[in-house]
């Protein structure tokens, strides 16, 4: 008898590990399956807003959590973006990113022909009420009040400038951000917004920073794919530089102090985990600091004072805790 | 609003208008001599990039700015050359093998840069070159002679051209190609060989102007001209096909672009308004090439192949 049931708990117990190997290895093989495409404005290493989002996605890939990843990049152009975004969810990739708040009108009219693909827009605030569309932004002016308050203690003359593209978005959150953070910091300080109206335009953004610090200015920040040429006067005048959507200091290891990097893989997963549980859509998320997924990168070969450091350090953990 | 009468805004402003329009004056100037050749070539922007992406991997490799320089123009060459077999010898329609020439540079350019660069990494720029007692004189010095080689090369390529064109038999020859073919040809003037030389000087010109602007950056990105080519071919109508109106229109160009950034960053422009006032140099360029439309004629084969005997 005891013989009989030292046999049936290994049976059992082998049964169940079959089991449980089967059930892994079915997790796996559905990773393995998802598939995600991302359309995306400019360059994949534009070491800004388009690399931040494929850098996360070849993370999740990375981490076996995905099985392939396929980007378009360069689609500066809505329509060449549109034909993407169809070309993808006619293919049955589980999520398609429309990366781009210029896309939404596209993504409108594309989504509700794919009822069973997912699609995710951003930055944005709307999933216009379709049932298979995330929207996720990022809290980007959380960053940016950080990086303000680091800004305002390192200016010498008060004098801070901003390179932004468009006025809408994530840079706009950022610029504003700054501001806010330069001035909770240090009230009388100048800080003077330079907008140029494109996010493609490297010449006209690195006369942006020439007029700005002619006009005075010892620390520029900026935000979008056109800042590499603004970064490059900011080096070229020994002007103080703080990035933003991917670590910059590659650009310039002189005078890039800190850069607010872009985890997006922190929402992304949960969006694909939905998407596994047959949940498309209707849904924003946002990365925060609270969720790891705004991370404040410092430049180690930059001497940044302590009590700098400790001010941002502060006003970061302020911010985790208020969610 | 007393802030913008300052010399130091002068100054500012005048220096950037000369550094945004140095790139646009080469690839103008080099397109100056096709259309008065009689072929129009669209595909500026294209070459531009390309000599852009040449430039900059260069100076990558090598540290060296000339050797950019001289790679950009290189590449302008060849394309210039390629330019030619189809518009001349092939004897396409010019707009729609521009726009194929365009499309190739920019997907060509970024392709490379993806496979032999990736993220964009800083090089080397121009040295600026202190004109000795010029720079020296108050504001006209801190305007004019600060700048580097190549901008003082780019404004001295204006009378050389004017020179070629109006002065020599080249000159000559080029005019006659792009006005009455036909009679040129009956004296012994050989279109095609004109047409080639005007292509490969427009293209090796668009190749400097694409280098000398990613140099000048000192970086190099995905569509770094951002539409630079298509503007300089717009100067080409601008400048009624003439040098001097060619610098002038470049110079407007940068000043309109130089001066709206200046106004935002003295916050004379209301945010509100920025958008508006982006729209300026475009609504310029667009004025003035209606004046000059009903002024001024094309070249009167522009775009016509030539096939003798026809």
């Amino acid at each position: 008898m005891k013989k009989r049931s030292t046999k049936l708990a290994v049976l059992i117990a082998v049964v169940a590990l079959i089991a449980a190997a089967c059930s892994s290895g079915g997790d796996e093989a559905a990773s393995a399956d998802f598939r995600i495409a991302i359309v995306a404005p400019s360059a994949s290493n534009d070491l800004a807003f388009t690399q931040s989002i494929v850098d996360a996605a070849n993370k999740l890939k990375a981490d076996g959590i995905i099985g392939e990843v396929a980007v378009t990049d360069g689609t500066f152009v809505v329509d060449d973006a549109a034909v993407a975004i169809r070309d993808y969810a006619s293919q049955g990739y589980d999520l398609v990113i429309a990366h781009g708040s210029q896309y939404g009108g596209s993504l409108q009219e594309i989504a509700p022909d794919f009822p069973d693909t997912s699609f995710a827009w951003g930055t944005s605030a709307d999933t216009f009420g379709l049932p298979n569309v995330y929207s996720y932004e990022a809290a980007s002016d959380q960053g940016g009040q950080v990086m303000g308050i680091m800004a305002a203690a390192l200016s010498k003359t008060g004098k801070i400038g901003i390179v932004g593209p468009i006025e809408v978005g994530d840079a706009k959150l950022y610029v504003d951000g700054f501001k806010q953070g330069v001035l909770f910091y240090k009230p009388n300080a100048d800080v003077t917004i330079n907008y140029i109206d494109s996010f493609s335009d490297v010449a006209l953004a690195s006369e942006a920073a020439q007029s700005l610090i002619g006009a005075g200015a010892d620390v520029l920040s900026g935000t979008a794919q056109m800042v590499v040429g603004a970064v490059g006067v900011a080096k070229s005048e020994g002007v103080l530089w703080f990035g933003t959507q991917a670590n910059q200091t590659s650009l310039a290891p002189e005078i890039v102090v800190a850069s607010q990097v872009y985890h997006w893989e922190v929402i992304l997963e949960e969006m694909i985990n939905n998407v596994k549980d047959g949940k498309l859509g209707g849904e924003l998320y946002s990365i925060t600091f609270a969720n790891d997924g705004l991370v404040i990168e410092y430049n180690d070969g930059f001497d940044l004072p302590a009590d700098v450091k400790e001010l941002a350090e502060n006003a970061i953990k302020s911010m985790k805790a208020n969610g | 609003m007393s802030e913008i009468f300052t010399t130091a805004v002068l100054v500012a402003v005048v220096a950037s208008a000369i550094r945004l329009a140095v790139p646009l004056l080469l690839a103008a100037l080099g397109e100056t001599f096709g259309q008065r050749s009689g072929v129009l070539n669209l595909g500026v922007d294209g070459i531009m990039l390309l000599g852009a992406f040449a430039g900059y991997y260069a100076v990558l490799k090598t540290g060296d700015v000339w050797l950019g320089l001289l790679s950009g123009a290189v590449v302008g060459f060849v394309l210039g050359l390629a330019s030619a077999v189809i518009a001349v010898t092939l004897k396409a329609e010019q707009g729609i093998s521009g726009i194929g020439v365009y499309l190739f540079g920019l997907g060509m350019s970024d392709l490379l840069f993806q496979k032999l660069v990736g993220t964009p990494i800083p090089i080397e720029t121009f040295p600026p070159v202190r004109i000795p007692f010029l720079v020296d004189i108050p504001l006209i010095g801190d305007m004019f002679f600060r700048h580097s080689l190549v901008v003082y090369l780019a404004f001295a390529a204006i009378p050389l051209a004017t020179f070629i064109i109006n002065k020599t038999t080249f000159g000559m020859n080029i005019r006659a190609a792009g006005e009455y073919p036909e009679a040129a040809d009956t004296l012994g003037v050989s279109i095609s060989r004109v047409r080639y030389a005007t292509e490969i000087i427009g293209g090796t010109l668009a190749g400097i102007a694409g280098a000398v602007l990613a140099i000048s950056l000192g970086i190099f990105q995905q569509n770094l001209t951002n539409g630079a080519g298509f503007i300089a071919i717009a100067l080409v109508y601008f400048g009624a096909w003439r040098p001097t109106g060619i610098m002038l229109g470049a110079l407007l160009f940068g000043f309109v672009n130089a001066l709206v950034l200046e106004l935002k960053t003295l916050e004379i422009i209301p945010r509100d308004l920025s958008n508006l006032f982006a729209m300026a140099p475009a609504l310029i360029t667009i004025l003035a090439l209606v004046f000059v439309a009903r002024r001024f004629q094309p070249p009167a084969a522009l775009t016509k192949p030539f096939t003798r005997g026809k």
